[in-house]
C-alpha cells in the first residue's frame, strides 16, 4: 500500500510517538518488532507533522531519532496533531462539504432531495464520474447525526436532516479553551476548538507538563465515559514484559494522574482476581465498554476506604498497612521546610516536635512507594523508622552508594 | 472499536480543516494553483502539499479546474456533541470561574465525564484559592491586561512577607499542575520577574504598554548531564519524570545511559531535589557546581541510625 502521512489505526504510532519522544536512543534496528519499512513510514510520519521537534543523531549504534521539546516553552501540544491525522476516504470528505453546504440554509431537507442536490448542484460541475450511492449518503447522515453535527426529523413518513444550530458563544470561551486545552485530561477537544480561530492567546504558559499524556487521550476518554455511565470494561492491556497483549474484564472507578512522574493509571476493580489494582494508562491498548455494573456503590465504598491508606498506586502485600516515620530538621530561617511537609503529606500528618524539629508519620499499603519523596529530605533526616526493616535498610543502603558515588571510591566523580 | 474512537475522527483533522480554508477562499473568488498551494503550506503538515493540492484536481469533487467550487457557502462547521459535552464538562472545574464564558447553548447537553473522577494523586495541597472573589478579580485584571497589552499597578506579598508596589507590564500566566498554582511572568522597569498570583493582593490597570520601558525576559537556562543505571526500572521512570525538559539520551554500554537536561537556572534547588529522589541509580557527572550541591546534602546527611 502506497504511503500516506494519515492513519487509520492510532496505536500503533501512539507507540512510535512514545519512543520517540521518552527514550529517543534507539536506532531503527532495534525496533525489533516492527518490520523495517514501518519504522520507516512511522518515522516519516511523525516528522512531517512534527518536523519541528524532531532531533536526529548518529552514533556508533546507528542513526537514532528523538523528539525533544521543552513544555515550558511552547504555547500549546504539538503531540495533539497526531489526532489530526486520521485517514478518510475520497467520498467522506466530498459527503462532508456537500452535506454542510447543502442544508447551510437552514432548510430541512430527505435523503432523495439532499441526492437531487447533490447530482445537480455540485457533481454536474465535474467530467469525471464520482459514484455517490443512497446508502452511502444515508450512512454519512446518520454519522452527522450521532456526531451532533446534524438534527433528524420527520415529514411524514420520510426523514428529513438539518444542520444542527449553533447556539454556543464559542468567543466567550476562548480563554478557557485554550487553557484548558493544555490542562485538561482530554485537552485535544479544546485543540479541536482552538483550531476553529485564527488566533489562539499567547499568554498562557504551562510548568511541569507532561504532554506525553495526550498519546493517551483515546483511552483516558473511553474509560471516563464509562466510569460516569458506570459501565464495566475489557482492556487489552500489553505489559512492558508481556509477550502479548492480555485481557482484563474490569470495572473503571477513577483515573490516577501523577503530577510529578508523568505516569497515569486506571484504578478498577479487577474481576478476574477479586480486587482493586491500578494499571499504566499507556499499557492499554484498547477499551471495550461493558455492561452496566450493578454493584457499583458497592465497589466505589471498598475505593473510598482504600484510598485512605494509598501513597501512590502500589496496593502493597495482602493490603497490610505499614506504618513510617520520618523526622527532619528545620534550621533557622527554613520555615519553608515545614510548607513543603505540609503539601506534600497526601494523606500522612505532620507535626512540630520542636523548635527545630519536625515529624511525619503515615499508615501505608507500601512504605517503600516513599522513597524517592524521603531521598528529597536527604541532609535533614534525623531518624527514619519504618515497620518494615527493609524499607529503612533500603534507604540507608542507596545513601551508602551515593556518598560512595560522590565522595571516593573508583565511581566517584 | 474501542468506545472513544469518536475522539480520533477525521471531522477535526487537518486535511478537513485545510481544504475548509481553501473552499473558502475559492466561494470568494477563483483560486489559482499557487494559491491554494500557499495556504496549503501554511495551515497543514509538511508533507501535505504532495497530496492535498493534487487530490483536490483530480479526486475529490470539490474544486473546479477553473479555481472555483459548486459549494455556495464558506465551509462551515457546527460544534460536535463531543465538543459541547467537553465545555460542559469544564464548568464543573473550579479554575473555570477565573474565565468568563457564556453557557448559553449547554443547558441540555450532559457532561463527557466528572472531573472528580480523576485523581491528582501527587498534585501539592496548598492549591491557589479559585473559590475566593480577591483572587478571581486578579486573576482577571491581568487576563485583561494581557489581551489589551496594557501595563499594570501591583500590590503583592514578596516571599519574606514584605509588601511591594511596582508597575510592570503583564507576560504571561503560567500554571503548574504540580503546585496548582498560577505565576505572573511580568517585565519591570529594571527587570523582569515572577509572581505567585495568590500573593498579589491587587492589579490596577493602567494605559497600553509602551514595551521600550520594560526589560524583556531572558531565560538562564543550564544544562545537566547524568549517567542512569537501569536498575528497578530507572530508566523508564527517569526518562519519563524528565520528560517535560528538553533533553538526549545516549546508551553508552549495557544498562548505562547518559542524559543531557536543559533547565531554567530558577529551578536549581528543585531539580536537585528531584535527581536526589532518584538515589544512586544516576550520578550527576556535569556540571562541578551541581554535584558540589549534591555532595553538600549528602554530607549534611547522617549515615544511619545513631
Amino acid at each position: 500500500m502506497a504511503y500516506s502521512e494519515l492513519i487509520k489505526n492510532y496505536e500503533r504510532i501512539r507507540g512510535y510517538m512514545r519512543q520517540f519522544y521518552v527514550y529517543g536512543f534507539k536506532s531503527r534496528e532495534e525496533y525489533r518488532t516492527k518490520s523495517a519499512r514501518s519504522y520507516d513510514n512511522e518515522r516519516r510520519r511523525v516528522e512531517s507533522w512534527l518536523g519541528d521537534y524532531m532531533c536526529f543523531r548518529q552514533d556508533a549504534h546507528g542513526k537514532s531519532v528523538f523528539l525533544s521539546v521543552d513544555s515550558r516553552s511552547i504555547q500549546s501540544n504539538p503531540l495533539y496533531k497526531s489526532f489530526k491525522a486520521k485517514s478518510f476516504t475520497d467520498k467522506d470528505i466530498t459527503l462532508h462539504f456537500y452535506l454542510l453546504d447543502i442544508l447551510a440554509d437552514g432548510e430541512q431537507l430527505t435523503l432523495r432531495e439532499i441526492l437531487e442536490r447533490m447530482a445537480s448542484g455540485y457533481l454536474s460541475h465535474f467530467d469525471a464520474g464520482f459514484p455517490l450511492d443512497e446508502s452511502t449518503v444515508r450512512k454519512k447522515l446518520k454519522e452527522y447525526e450521532a456526531a451532533g453535527l446534524l438534527a433528524a426529523g420527520r415529514r411524514g413518513r420520510e426523514v428529513c436532516y438539518r444542520r444542527q444550530e449553533d447556539t454556543v458563544d464559542l468567543p466567550s470561551w476562548l480563554d478557557a479553551v485554550s487553557f484548558f486545552s493544555e490542562e485538561n485530561p482530554l485537552g485535544v477537544i479544546g485543540s479541536y476548538l482552538l483550531d476553529k480561530f485564527e488566533t489562539v492567546p499567547p499568554y498562557f504558559g504551562f510548568k511541569h507538563h507532561y504532554i506525553l499524556h495526550a498519546l493517551d487521550s483515546q483511552v483516558i476518554c473511553g474509560l471516563l465515559v464509562l466510569i460516569r455511565e458506570r459501565r464495566t470494561a475489557v482492556l487489552t492491556v500489553q505489559g512492558p514484559r508481556a509477550k502479548a497483549p492480555a485481557r482484563c474484564p474490569v470495572c473503571p472507578l477513577k483515573i490516577y494522574s501523577s503530577t510529578q512522574s508523568g505516569r497515569q493509571y486506571l484504578l478498577a476493580y479487577r474481576y478476574v482476581e477479586k480486587k482493586l489494582a491500578f494499571t499504566r494508562l499507556d499499557a492499554i491498548q484498547k477499551v471495550e465498554a461493558g455492561g452496566y455494573e450493578p454493584e457499583y456503590e458497592a465497589l466505589m465504598a471498598r475505593y473510598e476506604k482504600f484510598k485512605r491508606h494509598c501513597w501512590g498506586v502500589s496496593t502493597g502485600m495482602g493490603r497490610q498497612l505499614e506504618h513510617i516515620e520520618m523526622t527532619v530538621r528545620i534550621n533557622p530561617g527554613e520555615g519553608y521546610i515545614l510548607q513543603r511537609l505540609e503539601r506534600e503529606k497526601r494523606g500522612g500528618t505532620v507535626e512540630r516536635v520542636d523548635a527545630h524539629t519536625c515529624r511525619f508519620c503515615a499508615d501505608v499499603y507500601d512504605a517503600s512507594e516513599l522513597q524517592p519523596w524521603l531521598r528529597t529530605f536527604i541532609g535533614r533526616i534525623i531518624q527514619l523508622s519504618c515497620s518494615r526493616q527493609s524499607v529503612v535498610d533500603t534507604f540507608y543502603g542507596d545513601l551508602a552508594r551515593m556518598r560512595e558515588m560522590y565522595g571516593g571510591g573508583s565511581g566517584a566523580v | 472499536m474501542g468506545v472513544a474512537a469518536v475522539l480520533f475522527s477525521e471531522l477535526y483533522g487537518s486535511y478537513f480543516h485545510v481544504v475548509a480554508a481553501v473552499l473558502a477562499e475559492a466561494v470568494r473568488r477563483p483560486l489559482t494553483g499557487s494559491r491554494l498551494e500557499e495556504i496549503v503550506r501554511e495551515k497543514a503538515f509538511v508533507e501535505s502539499v504532495l497530496t492535498i493540492p493534487a487530490a483536490l484536481r483530480s479526486d475529490w469533487p470539490l474544486l473546479k479546474a477553473d479555481g472555483t467550487t459548486p459549494l455556495r457557502h464558506e465551509p462551515t462547521m457546527p460544534l460536535t456533541l463531543l465538543q459541547k459535552r467537553w465545555l460542559k464538562t469544564l464548568l464543573q472545574d473550579p479554575r473555570i470561574q477565573l474565565f468568563t464564558p457564556c453557557t448559553e447553548g449547554l443547558a441540555d447537553i450532559e457532561p463527557l465525564f466528572q472531573l472528580a473522577d480523576l485523581v491528582r494523586f501527587d498534585q501539592y495541597l496548598d492549591g491557589d484559592p479559585y473559590g475566593e472573589a480577591a483572587y478571581v478579580a486578579v486573576f482577571r485584571q491581568m487576563l485583561t491586561a494581557l489581551k489589551e497589552n496594557r501595563s499594570a499597578r501591583l500590590r503583592y506579598t514578596g516571599r519574606k512577607g514584605r509588601l511591594h508596589n511596582s508597575v510592570c507590564l503583564p507576560l504571561r500566566l503560567e500554571y503548574s499542575e504540580k503546585d496548582d498554582k498560577f505565576r505572573l511572568l511580568a517585565s519591570g522597569r529594571r527587570n523582569s520577574y515572577s509572581i505567585n498570583v495568590a500573593r498579589i493582593q491587587s492589579c490596577t490597570l493602567l494605559g497600553p504598554a509602551a514595551p521600550e520601558l520594560y526589560r524583556a525576559p531572558v531565560r538562564h537556562l543550564e544544562s545537566l548531564t547524568f549517567r542512569l543505571w537501569d536498575e528497578r526500572n530507572a530508566l523508564e521512570r527517569v526518562l519519563l519524570h524528565f520528560s517535560h525538559l528538553e533533553k538526549e539520551t545516549v546508551r553508552l554500554e549495557g544498562q548505562v545511559y547518559q542524559v543531557t537536561l536543559r533547565y531554567e537556572r530558577e529551578d536549581e534547588t528543585e531539580l536537585l531535589i528531584r535527581i536526589l529522589s532518584f538515589g544512586p541509580m544516576i550520578q550527576v557527572v556535569a556540571p562541578e557546581r551541581f554535584i558540589a550541591l549534591i555532595r553538600e546534602r549528602l554530607e549534611r546527611q547522617a549515615l544511619g541510625p545513631g
